[in-house]
């Protein structure tokens, strides 16, 4: 079934110039494995299309049970230049914390859908 | 077994040191790390030393370590504890000097280092007549086409020239440009010993000084989940985070007791993986971290075990930072309440965007958002309620090369009070144009920038 990624990770982001960043955290080992299969650079792209221009990294960190996640042109060319709101990135872990996956809807932490 | 425990002291220019205050009292650290630069904060430091005025001469400092310091030190003298500060900022002598002044007046001792050597604005010609292209890291362009806009340069320094500058004695030392966590790894190193080729415990220094340098991001501020932030306690006490670190590197991560908010495996891995790029290649002057290896046992009662670093040799180059005039902003605001507050900021910013096309003005870009829809979202923002809103506020912005225009657009808005869409809030003035700046990330020789290097110690 599809799960938005709130229900079953945590999520930080921030900024180095024109590049935003997000750490994907899973709850569990389980789920762990879930986001390594589900997450990849591919959805990743969709889901930031129109707001990231560049190329999209990801690695895996088994040792935490996290995502490394960069954005290479998300941010206006940098904070300082920036016209948004959000001109550090601050929410673009928001941002992803809605996107969807194919998820088993028996994983151990999963959070009530709102 | 000798450990050294090192607490956070601020997380950026402006953050509270109150915190900083339990650190010393119970937190038993001998070294406070206070971290007052972000990326962005020397082009706050440029300007402010560019418009010093009779009452507010130019400081070029982050001026919060003064009154910090003032407030803070007859604490941290009786408990023995040092602080490493980069508030030096773009004038670090500025601040050594404004610092001693209060602690004379006060009648109190100190001896206060400055390091120093990091500008590289005056030496942009010497460094490429020495063969550095300091072409943008990531596009590659050439300097030359920001070169005559170019506000600061500063190359990141190591933990080197901390840990020498505490081996002479050193009560305060306070830096410009540095690698945030050397202000942890500076004493670390200084402490154990730690030979500057020891990759594996340089590279837990770092480790350890990054979880430390974004104040109380390391204890469980700004953790980024749906619910589990509300479980954090106690916000309004919450402490800075401390790391009682051992010889071999491999750290005890805690807050002082008795304050609020949280130290766990989930708090703590947020602040590893924040603002990184290659999490196997988190790179600094002093050592390249591979964070792969790195294991973390939550040990319960705010307290993680951090173990298992590994470090490679540290890099040939060192990153610099310049920033440039990059145009100007203007900003426009205007709310509206129900109904139809989304479609009335919609019409609103159509009309401003004839207004402006009909001054002809030169726009480089325009942003419009909506306050309460999707200015943090953005296209990621949920329509399904839009239409429903019990109010929502338009915000537009434009860059352009033109301050007289910046300066322009916001004075369009206010007009739409008695000539626009009804129910309208937020006339509460015009924002003047804002200058922007762009990043100008780049590599140099580290030896070019290290042989000016300076440090001083100045003995109250």
């Amino acid at each position: 079934m599809k799960v938005a990624l709130w229900r079953i990770a945590h999520a930080r982001s921030g900024d180095k110039a024109d590049r935003a960043d997000i750490g994907l955290f899973a709850y569990d080992a389980e789920t762990y494995a879930v986001l390594k299969r589900e997450v990849t650079r591919e959805r990743l792209a969709a889901h930031f299309a129109g707001f990231n221009t560049g190329p999209v990294e990801l690695w895996p960190l088994d040792n935490i049970l996290a995502l490394k996640i960069v954005l290479n042109g998300a941010l206006q060319g940098g904070a300082a230049r920036s016209l948004r709101m959000d001109n550090l990135g601050k929410n673009v872990a928001a941002q992803l914390l809605r996107m969807e996956i194919e998820a088993p809807q028996d994983l151990p932490r999963m959070k009530p859908v709102k | 077994m000798k450990t050294v425990r090192i607490g956070a002291g601020l997380g950026f220019y402006g953050d509270s040191w109150r915190p900083v205050r339990a650190s010393i009292e119970r937190g038993g650290v001998q070294y406070i790390a206070s971290d007052h630069l972000s990326e962005l904060t020397l082009a706050i430091l440029q300007k402010d030393r560019q418009k010093g005025t009779a009452s507010a001469p130019p400081a070029g400092y982050a001026r919060d370590c003064v009154p910090m310091l003032a407030e803070l030190w007859p604490l941290a003298a009786k408990h023995g504890v040092k602080f490493v500060l980069n508030a030096g900022g773009l004038n670090p002598e500025g601040a050594r000097h404004a610092i001693a002044k209060t602690f004379r007046d006060k009648g109190w001792q100190a001896k206060i280092a400055t390091v120093t050597g990091d500008s590289v604005l005056e030496r942009i010609d010497e460094l490429r007549a020495a063969g550095e292209a300091l072409a943008h890291m990531d596009s590659g362009a050439d300097i030359a086409s920001v070169r005559d806009r170019m506000l600061f340069a500063n190359a990141y320094l190591g933990a080197q020239p901390i840990a020498e500058a505490l081996a002479q004695g050193a009560d305060i030392v306070l830096t410009g440009r540095v690698a945030d966590a050397a202000l942890t790894l500076g004493p670390l190193a200084h402490e154990f010993g730690w030979r500057w080729d020891d990759w594996d415990r340089l590279a837990a220094g770092l480790t350890l000084g990054h979880l430390l340098e974004c104040s109380g991001q390391g204890s469980g501020g700004n953790f980024g989940s749906a619910g589990e932030w509300a479980k954090v306690p106690d916000y309004a006490h919450l402490g800075y985070p401390i790391a009682e670190v051992s010889a071999d590197g491999s750290a005890l991560f805690t807050k002082p007791p008795g304050t609020g908010g949280r130290v766990s495996f989930d708090t703590i891995r947020q602040q590893l993986l924040y603002e990184v790029h290659d999490p196997h290649a988190y790179y600094s002057p002093d050592v390249v971290l591979d964070m792969g290896t790195l294991k973390f046992d939550d040990v319960g009662n705010d307290r993680v075990r951090v173990s298992g670093a590994s470090g490679a040799a540290r890099p040939n180059t060192l990153k610099i930072v310049a920033g440039y005039q990059d145009g100007w902003m203007g900003t426009g605001m205007i709310g509206f309440a129900w109904p139809e507050a989304y479609a009335k900021c919609e019409k609103s910013a159509e009309i401003i965007q004839t207004l402006v096309s009909e001054r002809g003005w030169a726009l480089e870009d325009t942003n419009v958002e909506y306050i309460g829809y999707n200015s943090l979202l953005g296209a990621n923002a949920d329509p399904t309620y839009r239409d429903q809103l019990n109010e929502c506020f338009l915000r537009m912005t434009i860059r352009t090369r033109d301050k007289r225009i910046a300066d322009g657009f916001g004075r369009l808005f206010p007009w739409l009070g008695l000539s626009g869409p009804p129910y309208v809030g937020s006339l509460k003035g015009v924002q003047p144009a804002k200058e922007l700046l762009g990043i100008w990330p780049t590599l140099v020789k580290r030896e070019l920038v290290e042989k000016n290097l300076k440090i001083e110690i100045e003995t109250i």
